[in-house]
Order: C-alpha cells, then structure tokens, then sequence
C-alpha cells in the first residue's frame, strides 16, 4: 500500500521536472541526441594505438606472420652473416690448421652457436641439443670426451695477451665462470654449493699442464658435464677468460718472492693472489 | 521592473566562478594523477610469467650477474632475454625433476621459445638505447629498481617522458662508477653531485641540450 504511494508521488515529480526542461523540440533534441553520438564515435575512433604498437617487429616481439611466431629469423642455410666468415681458423676454433678436414666438422658445429647468440629463436640448435640432450646422454659423451683432450688444441694465444685482456678476462670469467668454478677456480662456487656436479680445481697438475687451446676448447664446445658458452660469450672474451684463468693458475703457484720488493708489505692485505696473477703475465 | 535575480544570486555567482576554477583545476589534476597513475602506467604492477622465476633466488642468492643471462645489455639496444638453453646450463642438474621447471624442459624438447610476459615497455614511438645508458654510468637499478631483490620483477619506476627527462637534465645525480652498474642495492653516496660531475666529464656524456632534444628520443 505505502509502497504505491511513494511510487505515485515520485513519478508525478519527475514528469514535472521533464516537462519544466523541455526546452527544445522534439525533432531538435533527437539531431542533437545524435550530433553527440556521432562526436562521441569520432572521437573513440580517435583512440586507437597505432603509433604504440607500430607495424614492425622490435626485439623479441611474436610474430604473427611467421608459423613459429619466432620475428627474429635463422640466416638461410650456406650463407654467412656479416661479420661471421671466419678465416682466421686459430681465433675461431682454438685449434691447429692441421685439423684440416677433421676441423671443418668442428667449424659446423661452432658456426650456429656463434651466430645465434643472445637469441632466443635461435636458442637451442639442432647441435646444441644433442650435445646437451640429458643428464644421461652428458654422462655418457662426456666421460668419452672428458679422458682426453684434443690434441689438435693450439698451444699459444691467437692475439697478444696484455694487461687489459686479462682485466677483460677477469671481469667475464666472474660473470659466466664463478658461480661454478668459483672466484679462484677451486670449483667451489655457489651453483656447485646448491647441487650442481663440482667441477675439478683448476690448480690440479693436469689443467695446469693444458695447453690454452684446451681451455678455449671447453667454453665453447662443452666438457663431459659442463655446458658450453659458445651463445653467450664471444671469440675474443673465451680467449680473454682461458688467459684469466691462466693467470688464476699462476697466482696460486707465486711465492713472496715474485712479488717486486717494495710491494711485499702489501702481502699481508690478503691481496696477494691478485698480484701474483697480474705478475705472471 | 521587479528585480530578476533575487539577491542571494550575487553569492551565488561568485561562488559559482570560485567553483567553476576549482573544477576546473581539480578535473585537470585528476587527469595528471590518472595519467601518472600505475593503473596508466603499469608501475608497481604484478606481471603474471608462464615460470615462477626469481631474480631474488638467482641474482640475489647465487649471486649469478645480470649480463649472465641478459648478454646483450652492454652492446644493444634490447637488454637480451636468455634463451631457454641458458637455463638447461645448470637446470640440467639442479631441481631437474621440478615441477616449476616443467615449462622450460618442454620449451627445451620442443624448440618452442618460452613466452614470457613483457613487464616493461615503451611505445613503439621511443627510441631507447640499453648500451648507452650502461655505458655511461647509469646502473641497472637506477631505472629498474632493486631487481636482485624481487622474487617477481616489476616496473618500479612510470616510464613516462618527465621521468626520462628528470635525469636527461641532470645526469650527473644519477651516475655511477663503472664497477657499480650491476649492483643493483647501490645507493648514491653523500657526495654524489661532485662524483657525477666528476664521471660526467670522464665519461664524455652528451650536453642537456642533445639529452633534451625531442629527437634524441623520437627518431
Ligand atoms: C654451471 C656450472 C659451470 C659453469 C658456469 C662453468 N663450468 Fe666449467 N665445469 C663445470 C663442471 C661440472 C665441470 C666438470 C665436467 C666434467 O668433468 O664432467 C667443468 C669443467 C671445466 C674445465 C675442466 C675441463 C677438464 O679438462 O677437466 C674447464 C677448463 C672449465 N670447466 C672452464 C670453464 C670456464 C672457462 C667457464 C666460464 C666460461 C666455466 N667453466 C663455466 C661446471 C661449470
Ligand atoms: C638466470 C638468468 C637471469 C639473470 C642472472 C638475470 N635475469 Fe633478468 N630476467 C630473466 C628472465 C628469464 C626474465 C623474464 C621473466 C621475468 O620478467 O621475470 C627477466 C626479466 C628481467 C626484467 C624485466 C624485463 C621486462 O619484461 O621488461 C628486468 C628489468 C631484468 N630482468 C633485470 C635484471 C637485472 C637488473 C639483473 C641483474 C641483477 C638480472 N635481470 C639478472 C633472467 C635473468
Ligand atoms: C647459473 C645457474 C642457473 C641458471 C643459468 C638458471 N638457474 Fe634457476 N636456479 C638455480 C639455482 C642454484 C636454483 C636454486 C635456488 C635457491 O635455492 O636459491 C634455481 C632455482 C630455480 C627455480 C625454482 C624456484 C626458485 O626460484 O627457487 C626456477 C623456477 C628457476 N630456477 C628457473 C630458471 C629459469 C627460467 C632460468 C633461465 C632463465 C634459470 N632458472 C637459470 C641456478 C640457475
Ligand atoms: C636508463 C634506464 C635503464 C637502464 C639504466 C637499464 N634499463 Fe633495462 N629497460 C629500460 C626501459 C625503458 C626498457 C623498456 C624498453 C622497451 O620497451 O623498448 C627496459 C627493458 C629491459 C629488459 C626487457 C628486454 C628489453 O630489452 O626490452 C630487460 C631484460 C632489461 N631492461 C634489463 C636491464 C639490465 C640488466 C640493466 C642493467 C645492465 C638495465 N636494464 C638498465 C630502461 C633501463
Ligand atoms: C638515470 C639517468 C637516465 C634516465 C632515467 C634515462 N636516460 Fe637516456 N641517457 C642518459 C645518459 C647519461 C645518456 C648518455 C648521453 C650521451 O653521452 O650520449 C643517455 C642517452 C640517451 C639516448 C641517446 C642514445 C644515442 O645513441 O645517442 C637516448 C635515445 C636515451 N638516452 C633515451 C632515454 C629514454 C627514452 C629514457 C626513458 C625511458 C631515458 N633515456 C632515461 C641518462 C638517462
Ligand atoms: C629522454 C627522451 C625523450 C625526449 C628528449 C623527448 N621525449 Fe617525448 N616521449 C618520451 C617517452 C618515453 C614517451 C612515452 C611516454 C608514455 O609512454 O607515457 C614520450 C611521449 C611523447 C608524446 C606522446 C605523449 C602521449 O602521452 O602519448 C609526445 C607528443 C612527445 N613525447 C613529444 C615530445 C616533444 C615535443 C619533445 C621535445 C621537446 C620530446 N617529446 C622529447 C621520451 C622523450
């Protein structure tokens, strides 16, 4: 009952206050309904992200042209990019011109790893896969691998070691190597520490007698269970880390004495390793 | 001719101007703070990741340095992502049998990249250049935040132009030495202002008016 009443009461409000704004003509008031519809539309269709997302590809966008959806594409095969031909064989592969044939094989396998470098398409190559297919497969090649070195291995640098390779050196062995190895190569570094299969100490007599080929060989090739870092680190940084680590190798050799006479007092610091490292080359 | 207005309307017409300029200006800085809201900008927001990968666990913990895994940072324009391969580098081993780790063993089987969600992102319009910055002294954190601190990365700053800009002026509050740009818990020293200047200059870093010049960034 109360109900309806109120209902009354509020309708015959409202009818009153339409009719009191009723200012335009019935036929004005639709245009003009219709004006600002129309206003409305323009301007919504206005809103669109066209300059946001421009039709070309940046950096690790999807595509939606390419059936793998991958933007970044392979180099078609039997063609060399840019800056990829590799005369210099030593540089590249670490490995003696002798290798001739046996070498080329090897170059097949660095070729897509190099190049696919910090990219994602190219992230895991056919090569790669088999070389890292499972813990098992690792083991098996590995322990075939990892009894002997390549005696194809270079025994000298391919470039000049100066102080500033071995800085350069230092600075990516510590990105890419001691979370394993460790920051003094003892293989006692934190990954290892949470599980990972300790690799052994660079300081044993047999990697102090490899030659640096070798070194270079297992950065980018891989060892047993050590995965390789062809993608991740270019030529000249893997010759820089194998010329680090030789002068890691050195520092734990050093006695007082190679130490210049006015800098022994600084021993004490604790800084030696450092020194003698520096000193050794 | 008997008054139109009753008096009260003069009270009413000044609070009405009064009232319209603080509508005005209230209209107008509701859109200046939507605009740099996180609801526009994205900052501060949570980005869901097909695997529950944590910076805190990898940089923070293990102490596995950014250009680990975003090799390309120093070079590039793009910071790099790791494909999934730098992953199997040590998830070959460690918590292989995880669950968590489910996504990236299919992405290794099946050569599918992962697809991780974008947290930061700027108009296709922008040009931005990662191997600058770095180059020139500016850390990691001073645009992303303390990242080796967050189990999820976030956007922790608004990215819009005026943020740019605030340092384009004035570099040298922002400048660090060269061993500090990874170090993402770096915080400026008291004397930062002499320091920046000081690396400004080593540094050779570009005047304001270059930094500031609309086609620096819109090329
Ligand atoms: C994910 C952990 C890990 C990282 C990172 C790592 N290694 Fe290793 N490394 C190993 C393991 C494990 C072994 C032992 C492999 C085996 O014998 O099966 C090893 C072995 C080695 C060996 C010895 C090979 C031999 O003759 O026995 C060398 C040299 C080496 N790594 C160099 C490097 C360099 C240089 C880097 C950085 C570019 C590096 N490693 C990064 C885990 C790692
Ligand atoms: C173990 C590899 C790894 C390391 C080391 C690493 N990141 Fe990342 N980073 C990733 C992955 C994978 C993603 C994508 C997933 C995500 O956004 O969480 C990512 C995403 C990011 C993003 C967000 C990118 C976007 O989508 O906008 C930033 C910023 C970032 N990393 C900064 C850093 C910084 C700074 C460091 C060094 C303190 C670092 N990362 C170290 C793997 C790594
Ligand atoms: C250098 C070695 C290394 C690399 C490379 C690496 N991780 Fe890890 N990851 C670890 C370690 C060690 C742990 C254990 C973390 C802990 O307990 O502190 C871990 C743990 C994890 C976990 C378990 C959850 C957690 O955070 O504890 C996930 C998920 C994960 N990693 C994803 C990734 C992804 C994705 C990548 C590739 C972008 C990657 N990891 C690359 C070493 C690595
Ligand atoms: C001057 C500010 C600035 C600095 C310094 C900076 N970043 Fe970025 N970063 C950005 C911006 C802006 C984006 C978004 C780029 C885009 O959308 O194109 C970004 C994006 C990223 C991404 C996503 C992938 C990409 O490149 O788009 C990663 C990963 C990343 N940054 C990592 C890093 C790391 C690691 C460092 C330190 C070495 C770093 N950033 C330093 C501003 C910065
Ligand atoms: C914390 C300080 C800082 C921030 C924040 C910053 N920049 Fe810069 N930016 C610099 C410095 C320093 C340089 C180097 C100037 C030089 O010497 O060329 C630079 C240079 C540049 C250049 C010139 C690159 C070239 O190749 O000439 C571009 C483009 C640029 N920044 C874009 C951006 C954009 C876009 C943003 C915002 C997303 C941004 N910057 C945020 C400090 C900053
Ligand atoms: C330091 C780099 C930088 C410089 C210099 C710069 N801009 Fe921008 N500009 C940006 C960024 C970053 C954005 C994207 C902001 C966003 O996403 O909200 C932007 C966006 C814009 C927009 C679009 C605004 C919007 O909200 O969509 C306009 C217009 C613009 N800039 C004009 C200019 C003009 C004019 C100049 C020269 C006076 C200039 N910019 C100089 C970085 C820059």
């Amino acid at each position: 009952m109360l109900t309806t009443k109120v209902d009354k009461v509020e309708t015959r409000r409202v009818s009153r206050a339409t009719k009191d704004f009723r200012f335009m003509r019935e036929s004005h008031a639709r245009a003009f309904v219709l004006f600002v519809a129309l206003l409305c539309v323009l301007f919504i269709a206005g809103c669109r992200r066209d300059m946001q997302d421009q039709p070309r590809y940046e950096a690790y966008e999807k595509s939606e042209f390419f059936a793998d959806g991958l933007a970044s594409r392979k180099p078609p095969p039997n063609t060399v990019p840019r800056g990829y031909l590799r005369e210099d064989g030593q540089l590249y592969t670490g490995k003696n011109a002798a290798a001739g044939g046996a070498a080329s094989g090897g170059n097949q396998r660095n070729a897509p790893n190099a190049s696919a470098s910090q990219n994602a398409a190219n992230a895991a190559s056919g090569g790669q896969q088999q070389q890292q297919g499972g813990a098992g497969g690792n083991s098996a090649s590995g322990g075939a691998q990892a009894s002997q070195s390549d005696p194809l291995n270079v025994d000298a640098f391919p470039f000049p070691v100066t102080m500033e390779v071995l800085v350069r050196g230092k600075e990516r062995y510590n990105i890419f190597c001691s979370m394993c190895h460790g920051a003094t190569g003892y293989g006692d570094g934190m990954v290892v520490r949470r599980g990972y299969k300790k690799p052994p100490s660079y300081h044993e007599d047999r990697l102090r007698q490899e030659r640096v080929g070798h070194f270079f060989d297992v950065i980018t090739n891989g060892w047993g269970s050590m995965p390789n870092y062809a993608p991740q680190i270019p030529v000249r940084d893997r010759w820089a880390i194998a010329a680090y680590i030789r002068a890691l190798q050195a520092s734990q050799q050093g006695t007082p004495t190679d130490v210049p006479a006015d800098k022994r007092n600084q021993l004490e610091g604790g800084n030696a390793e450092h020194q003698g490292g520096g000193e050794g080359h | 001719m008997p008054q139109i207005f009753h008096r009260s309307a003069n009270v009413i017409s000044k609070a009405s101007i009064v009232g319209g300029a603080l509508l005005v200006a209230i209209v107008l800085l509701t859109i200046g703070a939507l605009d740099r809201s996180s609801y526009n900008t994205g900052a501060w927001v949570d980005v869901e990741q097909p695997v529950q990968f944590s910076h805190k666990h990898h940089s923070g913990d293990d102490g596995i340095d950014c250009r680990y895994c975003h090799t390309s940072v120093e070079y590039s324009n793009s910071a790099g992502m790791p494909p999934t391969k730098t992953c199997m580098n040590c998830h070959s081993q460690i918590w292989a049998d995880s669950p968590y780790l489910e996504p990236v063993r299919e992405s290794y089987k099946t050569n599918k990249p992962i697809e991780w969600a974008r947290v930061h992102d700027l108009p296709d319009f922008v040009y931005f250049n990662h191997s600058i910055h770095v180059n020139k002294g500016v850390g990691c954190s001073t645009c992303h935040g303390n990242v080796a601190e967050m189990p999820l990365v976030y956007q922790a700053v608004s990215l819009k132009m005026e943020w740019c800009l605030q340092c384009h002026r004035q570099p040298e509050l922002y400048l660090r030495p060269k061993d500090q740009i990874y170090n993402t818990a770096w915080v400026a020293p008291p004397d930062q202002l002499e320091q920046g200047r000081r690396l400004k200059v080593e540094n050779h870093v570009a005047s304001k008016e270059q930094l500031t010049s609309c086609s620096t960034c819109h090329r």
